[in-house]
């Protein structure tokens, strides 16, 4: 028996209504996520890839509770925290951080990095001033930042250095999990890979499990032990990393792996692009919801959706077919 | 003799902190039929060196200082603005990062496509809107006909980017200057705008010069390479010199920090230290100097002058032989 996941997610849906027509009257759902287990050990990291609009800030966002889902349940270190309310939740708040995007959005641009860095010691009623100020000066030499940024205002910061200060914010209070979305997406080559070699530092040192939120497969598979691949609110295919670069089931997953641009100029083989556009979650396709744009697609996959399904004991895909 | 010549092109602004050099002294060709890469990190030139040859630098903040733009024996840099008017959309196209910010937003893609071939031909309106159906068909627009008389907004980001390559391309221009114009789009839609690109290309004959920050993109589609870094042209060369034998610090360290599908997982990343210095505090000597570990004593001093690695291929540092 393995030991308890630190998270787990089973059947988690999430269907945002939508609005439509003069009386605004709610008769569409945007199912962003639509049935999406997995689970994360301690000091794992599990990658999660796809295209934009395919539900993966949403599923972060369930997780952390910003949003309540719309039906499934989340688990953490064994416990049910789906419905957990205020207090409750107050300790899992604490074990279950974010970092963004954009640093800018979660920093609050007016305060000093000293005061972004004190707060959730002083919500989490943690600590005196001096024994906080004492903190976040180790904080911020944990995340390479000198010690006088303290004084200092997040836009005198670059974009690799906001984000930081959002990581140093995320292990202020020793969390277990930090679901990271899209850290690096917005970050320049050079500085991306400083953030890399970061978040894989201190998930050593302090054995945090991430899950990483990325479009970019290659970036994922860096720093990943395992990776889910995400299609329009659905898990197509889980494996380890190096499974799935080199033995990917799901036509999906190929054809991600197969429009990466390598850095290579003698590489010359031949992409196989598949054809149009990610759909709208609001009128997802029948069936396999892959099938407009897939290279296999048979009769079978317009009317009967693919259930995940073990290929063997760590490798999960929503196909009909041995492909 | 090659289709545009660009000769020690020099662009500044004017800014309420001064005058910045945003494009130093930068030289480059690019021949017919071929695809020219320009990359480098966020700020270092690309599009301001995009919006010099074009002549659309914002107004009056932004001049042309320096230098010459050759295209087809014309200097673009002395033609009258009536003249210039013509050379862009009939001999030069241009497609942005951004589609929205190329199209209009209350004029359907029909009446877009078939002003700027009324405005550039001696077309009557049905030949006009007949060849607009065509080109949209061209550029894989699924029902061109019916897309004709639908808005901008109707459209994926990912169609927008395709009817901008339509509108660029209606008059079958010499050159398609393409600044960064899959960056906004997912990897799959990313590889379906790469290959319409070449396949336009190859069609007409016409070169390309592609603006991104991949170096993936770079070494799939491109000829030639120019790596800028803070307004300066770094290396340049065939892709196979650059990417086989990158002579550039910088170029060796930015090939070196990309992680790929083929590195170990969660090993360390190589980084550049530091990040790229702004306008106002360039270093006097090689712009790279405070990030670089070759640097020495000479490096902070002087501007390293272009030397030549081999034919083509050229490089500007002091140190490229030692390293
Ligand atoms: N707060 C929200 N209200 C309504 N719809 C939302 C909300 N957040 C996301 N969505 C929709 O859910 C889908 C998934 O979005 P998101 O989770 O942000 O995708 P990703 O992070 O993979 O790009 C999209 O169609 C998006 O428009
Ligand atoms: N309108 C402007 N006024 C002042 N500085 C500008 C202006 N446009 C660009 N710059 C500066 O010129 C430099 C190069 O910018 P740009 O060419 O846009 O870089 P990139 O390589 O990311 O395309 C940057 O430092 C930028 O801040
Ligand atoms: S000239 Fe000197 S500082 Fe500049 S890249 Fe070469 S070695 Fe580094
Ligand atoms: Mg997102
Ligand atoms: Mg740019």
């Amino acid at each position: 028996m393995p030991d308890t996941p630190i998270l787990e997610v089973r059947d988690l849906k999430m269907h945002f209504p939508v609005n439509e027509g003069i009386l605004l009257r709610t008769n569409k759902f945007n199912k962003a996520v639509d049935g999406i287990s997995l689970s994360i050990q301690a000091g794992e990291t599990l990658g999660l890839v796809g295209e934009s609009g395919c539900g993966k800030s949403t599923l972060g966002r369930c997780i952390t509770r910003l949003y309540q889902p719309t039906s499934g349940s989340i688990f953490f270190e064994g416990q049910d925290i789906t419905r957990l309310k205020g207090n409750a939740l107050l300790p899992f708040r604490q074990n279950i951080q974010m970092i963004f995007q954009d640093p800018m959005e979660s920093l609050n641009a007016r305060h000093t990095v000293g005061d972004i860095l004190e707060e959730p010691f002083i919500v989490q009623k943690i600590g005196d001033r001096i024994s906080r100020k004492k903190r976040v000066q180790e904080l911020l030499e944990i995340v390479g930042l000198p010690a006088r940024s303290t004084s200092r205002y997040p836009f005198e910061f670059s974009g690799g250095q906001r984000q930081r200060i959002g990581i140093a914010r995320s292990i202020a209070l020793n969390p277990k999990l930090v679901i990271c979305d899209e850290p690096v997406s917005a970050l320049d080559v050079s500085i991306q890979s400083q953030i890399l070699n970061l978040l894989i530092d201190l998930q050593k040192e302090f054995n945090l499990s991430y899950l990483f939120i990325a479009h970019d497969l290659a970036v994922v598979k860096h720093i990943s032990d395992r990776i889910a691949i995400m299609y329009l609110g659905k898990v197509a295919e889980s494996a380890a990393g190096e499974t799935i670069y080199h033995h990917p089931k799901h036509p999906y997953t190929r054809s991600l792996i197969s429009a990466i641009p390598i850095p290579d100029p003698h590489r010359k083989i031949k992409r196989q692009v598949i054809s149009g556009d990610v759909p709208s979650p609001i009128d997802p396709p029948s069936g396999c919801s892959f099938h407009p744009r897939c290279p296999h697609v048979t009769d079978r996959c317009k009317h009967e959706p693919p259930q995940l399904r073990f290929i063997d004991d760590k490798h999960l895909v929503s196909c009909h077919f041995d492909l | 003799m090659p289709l545009l010549e660009i000769s020690n092109l020099t662009t500044e602004f004017d800014t309420d902190e001064g005058r910045v050099r945003a494009v130093d002294q930068i030289s480059f060709s690019a021949n017919a039929g071929e695809t020219l890469g320009i990359v480098g990190e966020s700020g270092c030139g690309k599009s301001v060196t995009a919006l010099s040859i074009m002549r659309l630098l914002p107004q009056p903040m932004g001049q042309i200082v320096g230098g010459s733009v050759l295209f087809q024996g014309r200097d673009l840099t002395k033609l009258p603005l009536s003249e210039m008017e013509k050379v862009r959309g009939n001999e030069i196209g241009m497609v942005f990062q951004e589609p929205m910010s190329a199209l209009n937003p209350v004029h359907t893609i029909g009446k877009q496509l078939a002003e700027g071939l009324l405005l550039h031909n001696d077309y009557g309106v049905q030949k006009a809107l007949k060849e607009s159906i065509d080109i949209l068909d061209r550029v894989g627009i699924a029902s061109p006909d019916v897309r004709m008389g639908e808005y901008p907004h109707q459209l994926s980001g990912g169609m927008r980017q395709r009817v901008v390559i339509a509108i660029a391309l209606a008059c079958k221009p010499a050159l398609l200057i393409a600044d960064e114009p899959t960056t906004a789009l997912d990897v799959t839609i990313q590889a379906q705008i790469l290959e319409l690109i070449k396949e336009l290309q190859t069609e007409m004959g016409m070169s390309v010069i592609l603006i991104t920050h991949d170096l993936g993109v770079i070494a799939e589609t491109c000829e030639q390479v120019v790596v800028m870094y803070a307004g300066k042209i770094a290396e340049k060369g065939s892709v196979f010199d650059v990417f086989d034998n990158p002579s550039h610090p910088y170029t060796r360290g930015l090939l070196a920090s990309i992680p790929r599908l083929t590195t170990q997982p969660k090993s360390k990343l190589s980084v550049i230290d530091g990040m790229v210095p702004g306008l106002r505090d360039l270093p006097a000597g090689c712009r790279f100097e405070n990030r670089c570990p070759y640097a020495r004593q000479a490096c902070t001093k002087s501007v390293p002058p272009i030397q030549i690695v081999e034919k083509r291929h050229e490089v500007s540092c002091f140190r490229w032989r030692d390293i």
